[in-house]
């Protein structure tokens, strides 16, 4: 199929649009998908995550141009929140890497989350794919950064970075949030700022009171100073590239990676099976005007949810 | 199918950082329900049109404060033919006189709007003239 | 107490009968509008009286010309002694081109020079480079070398015109120049006057020429200070700005807070970082305010401003000299009021914002032209931009007298309040680490960002008027004639600096460039290197790669 040759070979205007067909749900790019998916599973998925202003972005920025330096090619998806009273997003992490906007071995993009909660889209599972396909030796993909919805991106990565800086009442918030029990790597910015130390040591202590880690993989905290100092921001990064691949290493060693491959597979079908069974009853319902009704009903309260949704799955489920 | 969202980037090509209207445009997009890829300034065409490409954009919006749109409006629209993106389509905005409106026009730019035009009209414009691409 | 109780009491009393009678004429006839407030949106009341200022203490509070708090103006004599400057900023297409309008601004009545670059100059990049395609000329004059920068200055006696040059990341450079061409001219450096506007603290709030990051930019503008300190005497090396943080969106508080915080910090940086006593330079502490459209705002702002620097530099950096309690600035009409609608409305706004700026005792001010919407401004434009002020001094008789505006409830009132906002800006700022801290929080940029937006949606919705824009709207175009600046400059500019490149001694062009690059390594003073450099015809770009090189690139992280 000539899709599937073009995103192989790399064509970055298909790519992109059959990602934006993905995002609206256009059903013939499932079928793409479809075609392409056989292709995937060859690409490092590396999620990056943490609070809004952690410099998510900076880090991602000087991570594409270390994998360059070392001749690897990277696809970055970015996902942004969209307004839950418009549905526009503004997606502006592009900035901090537009200097790689014209090497061919980077593709970036932009995707909101239009609705979806734990940070990132429903999209973003199947760009994954795509971008993998692509030929991708790493799939770089930056969560919105909302705290404690943050923990979806385990199912897509294989290599979980958590970004934290110093002074943002971090360091109580993340112990809270559970997005240290997903991180592969710590990496601490801005650690030149005042707090840092008192972060690392928080961090250190939370590792040290855990029982044991899987595949005997204890995240390192990686401190990246002044983005300005162009030396030694550059060897944090060299520290935190070595990291991930490291990590890689460790999961494969480990065997580990088909555990995390499986994980993101049941996701997938999880998803797909809703999309293919639940959404076509939703729609039904809809559009026969039977949600209204329902809706009605319980508004004056004359039956339940629960009862509603049984009868409905009682009809659908026989039908088939 | 969910309804199609356009996609659109507001982009300030050349040295120019006064961006105001560009970061109002942004939010205002935003409210617009627009799905709106912001680049920042100090961007060059080429810069901006790889960035357009891969962002998938149905509509590249252009600033320019310091009266050098008769090269760097033009020169981005060359920029997106010679990356086969044609259908992306142009408009642009800031300190234009209107003595060259047909020059950006010929030079293939779909609007350009000057300061005094109300944020409602412009997203009127663009609802009424802009598509989100369909093709595969 | 400001008034005696008797009189208080009186005034309560007769206030109160007043409310009562406007609220049974409210209840007739409604107010046109619910919303009164400045063009920043400052609530405004119906009326002032003694009671808003009744707490305010003459001696402390008010003064005298020349007396502490400096309020009512630093010059005992006011504008009878000394008008303020014309200063026009100008500046298009090539050096001879710009020096050309120089002559005739001189000829017209000008009293002093301002500058303005073009984009490629403003960032730091010759004619050639790539990215100044397109912009050669275009909106201020293309200075590549030395050469272009003696025949800017052509003609002009250096010692008895001071020179404004509206320059930021290459400002040693510039300047540099300048002292140069002095030097060559005959005329010694402490005799040269001027400013260097050099404040990098408000690109990286507002306007956004950025080439190196804060904290060595921060470093740049303290040697400046540190050379002018110990041989240009005359020179202000800083124009600590608030004008382009208005016209970034700000409030006419932001504008005055965010300016003094960048100013004290400043201040601080130079005297931990130079060891200067803060007396040896702050005199020489220059600032640029925003003269906007809402005529009793900006009158109170400067007033303010007079009144919060004085009190910073003696309470809060011990200072002893009177002149570095002074608050001297320069002002321009704000950009941002003017329409592209009926453009000849823009003589009227631009006459009122002058106004303002005169009772609020501006030390130079530029007016705007009305086509400046467009592009840069005619012969025609200028002149009337020119006579606006030259009316305003020789026909209105508000030069009479000082301070006019002193003892008003509402403008002491208005000025005690915009004070206060301000002070409250500047402590929220010392508590986020500076204003270099709060820059890197995004926090001035994202207050610019939210002050923008809200103006915008006031003014779609008609919250706030702007005549011929959203009302006394009219369909036919002003028919104005627009200056064009011809794309030929660019290929001129280009020739004549390969011309100059391939004459120049090679040699000692990389030593000097090499001399720079040791200076900022080591913490060296870059000054005396940029004037032996530029001297040998290095380009503008050239020492700017060299800063480049040593201090990293800042890329703007651009908060919307």
């Amino acid at each position: 199929m000539e899709i599937v040759k073009k995103v192989r070979d790399g064509d970055v205007r298909t790519v992109s649009r059959l990602i934006r067909r993905l995002e609206d749900q256009i059903p013939e790019a499932k079928d793409t998908i479809k075609k392409i998916f056989p292709h995937t599973g060859r690409a490092h998925v590396i999620g990056f995550t943490g609070s809004p202003g952690a410099g998510k972005s900076t880090i991602i920025d000087a991570m594409i141009a270390e994998f360059r330096k070392r001749d690897k090619t990277v696809g970055v998806l970015l996902v942004d929140p969209s307004s839950p009273f418009t549905g526009g997003a503004i997606l502006g992490d592009r900035i901090r890497m537009q200097r790689h906007s014209l090497d061919p071995g980077v593709f970036v993009r932009s995707l909101a989350t239009r609705g979806a909660l734990g940070g990132l889209s429903k999209a973003v599972g199947d760009a994954i794919h795509i971008l993998d396909a692509m030929g991708k030796d790493y799939v770089i993909v930056e969560t919105v950064g909302t705290g404690q919805q943050e923990v979806e991106i385990i199912n897509h990565a294989h290599t979980v970075i958590v970004v934290m800086i110093p002074g943002m009442g971090d360091e109580i918030q993340a112990i809270k949030a559970g997005i240290l029990e997903i991180a592969d790597v710590f990496v601490i910015n801005k650690a030149d700022r005042d707090g840092a130390g008192k972060l690392y040591r928080e961090l250190m202590y939370m590792l040290n009171m855990a029982n044991g880690f899987p595949g005997g993989w204890r995240p390192p905290i990686v401190r990246a100073e002044n983005m300005f100092d162009a030396e030694s921001f550059g060897r944090s990064l060299e520290e935190l590239t070595n990291a991930i691949n490291e990590h890689y290493q460790n999961l494969v060693d480990q065997d580990l990676l088909g555990d995390r491959v499986k994980r993101k597979t049941m996701i997938e079908l999880n998803e797909a099976l809703h999309s293919a069974i639940l959404d076509p009853v939703l729609t039904a319902l809809v559009e026969s005007g039977e949600m209204d009704s329902m809706a009605d009903k319980l508004l004056k309260k004359e039956t339940d949810p629960y009862t509603l949704a049984e009868k409905v799955a009682k009809q659908y489920l026989s039908e088939s | 199918m969910a309804k199609r969202k356009l996609r659109i980037m507001v982009a300030k090509p050349g040295l120019d950082g006064h961006d105001r209207g560009a970061r109002v445009l942004a939010r205002c997009f935003r409210d617009a329900g627009y799905e709106t890829i912001y680049t920042g300034c100090h961007q060059t065409p080429e810069e901006i049109a790889a960035a357009a490409v891969q962002e998938d954009v149905d509509c590249l919006g252009l600033s320019c404060m310091s009266g050098a749109h008769r090269y760097l409006f033009p020169a981005t629209v060359e920029k997106l033919r010679e990356l086969g993106a044609d259908d992306i389509q142009v408009i642009g905005g800031g300190i234009i006189p209107d003595a060259d409106y047909q020059v950006l026009y010929d030079a293939g730019l779909k609007g350009v709007f000057v300061p005094g035009i109300t944020l409602d009209d412009i997203i009127k414009w663009i609802n009424e003239n802009i598509v989100p691409n369909m093709k595969d | 107490m400001y008034f005696a109780k008797e009189l208080l009491d009186k005034s309560s009393k007769m206030r109160q009968q007043w409310e009562d009678e406007v609220k049974k004429s409210v209840a007739k006839h409604a107010d046109l509008k619910e919303d009164w407030s400045t063009v920043s949106s400052l609530p405004i009341n119906r009326l002032y009286g003694p009671e808003d200022i009744k707490d305010m203490n003459f001696e402390e509070d008010i003064a005298y010309p020349g007396q502490f708090p400096y309020i009512r103006g630093n010059q005992v004599s006011g504008y009878r002694g000394r008008h303020w400057t014309y200063r026009m900023f100008s500046g298009f297409g090539t050096a001879r081109d710009t020096n050309t309008r120089w002559h005739e601004l001189l000829a017209a009545g000008q009293t002093g020079l301002s500058t303005a670059f073009d984009f490629p100059t403003l960032m730091g990049y010759d004619s050639d480079d790539p990215k100044a395609r397109g912009e050669c000329g275009k909106c201020g004059v293309a200075i590549d070398t030395l050469e272009d920068f003696l025949v800017l200055v052509d003609g002009i006696p250096m010692d008895k015109i001071t020179t404004s040059m509206t320059i930021n990341p290459p400002a040693t450079i510039l300047w540099a120049m300048y002292c140069a061409a002095a030097e060559i001219k005959g005329v010694p450096l402490d005799r040269i006057g001027g400013t260097i506007q050099n404040d990098m603290l408000k690109e990286f709030i507002a306007q956004k020429t950025l080439m190196c990051p804060p904290e060595p930019s921060v470093k740049l503008i303290s040697d400046t200070v540190e050379f002018g300190t110990k041989h240009v005497p005359r020179w202000n090396t800083i124009s600590i700005s608030g004008y382009h943080i208005r016209e970034a969106g700000s409030t006419a508080v932001q504008e005055l807070a965010f300016t003094l915080r960048d100013g004290m910090e400043y201040v601080e940086d130079v005297m931990k970082r130079k060891g200067l006593d803060i007396d040896e330079f702050a005199p020489r502490l220059s600032f640029f305010f925003n003269s906007h459209i809402d005529f009793f705002e900006t009158i109170a702002m400067m007033r303010a401003a007079r009144r919060i620097w004085a009190k910073a530099m003696r309470d809060r950096y011990n200072a002893k000299d009177e002149r570095s309690w002074w608050m001297r600035f320069h002002t321009q009409t704000a950009g941002c009021s003017l329409t592209a609608q009926q453009p000849f409305n823009n003589v009227v706004r631009t006459a009122i914002e002058a106004l303002a700026a005169v009772l609020g005792g501006t030390q130079s001010l530029h007016t705007n032209s009305l086509d400046e919407v467009w592009c840069l401004p005619t012969d025609f434009a200028v002149q009337i931009a020119l006579r606006t002020q030259q009316v305003i001094a020789e026909e209105t008789g508000v030069i009479n007298t000082i301070d006019p505006l002193a003892g008003s409830y509402f403008v002491e009132a208005l000025t005690n309040e915009m004070e206060e906002q301000a002070w409250d800006y500047v402590h929220k700022i010392d508590d986020m680490g500076g204003m270099v801290g709060a820059i890197d929080k995004g926090f001035p940029q994202m207050e610019l960002a939210d002050a923008a937006y809200t103006f915008q949606q006031q003014i779609d919705s008609a919250e706030k008027i702007m005549v011929g824009v959203n009302k006394y709207v009219i369909d036919e175009k002003a028919e104005i004639p627009l200056l064009d600046i011809e794309d030929r400059i660019e290929k001129e500019q280009i020739a004549r600096l390969n011309e100059v490149k391939r004459k120049r001694d090679g040699k000692a062009a990389k030593k000097s460039l090499d001399d720079i690059k040791n200076a900022c390594k080591t913490g060296e003073n870059v000054m005396p290197h940029c004037i032996e450099a530029v001297k040998n015809l290095c380009s503008v770009q050239e020492i700017c790669d060299v800063y480049r090189e040593v201090y990293g690139v800042f890329r703007d992280p651009a908060m919307y």
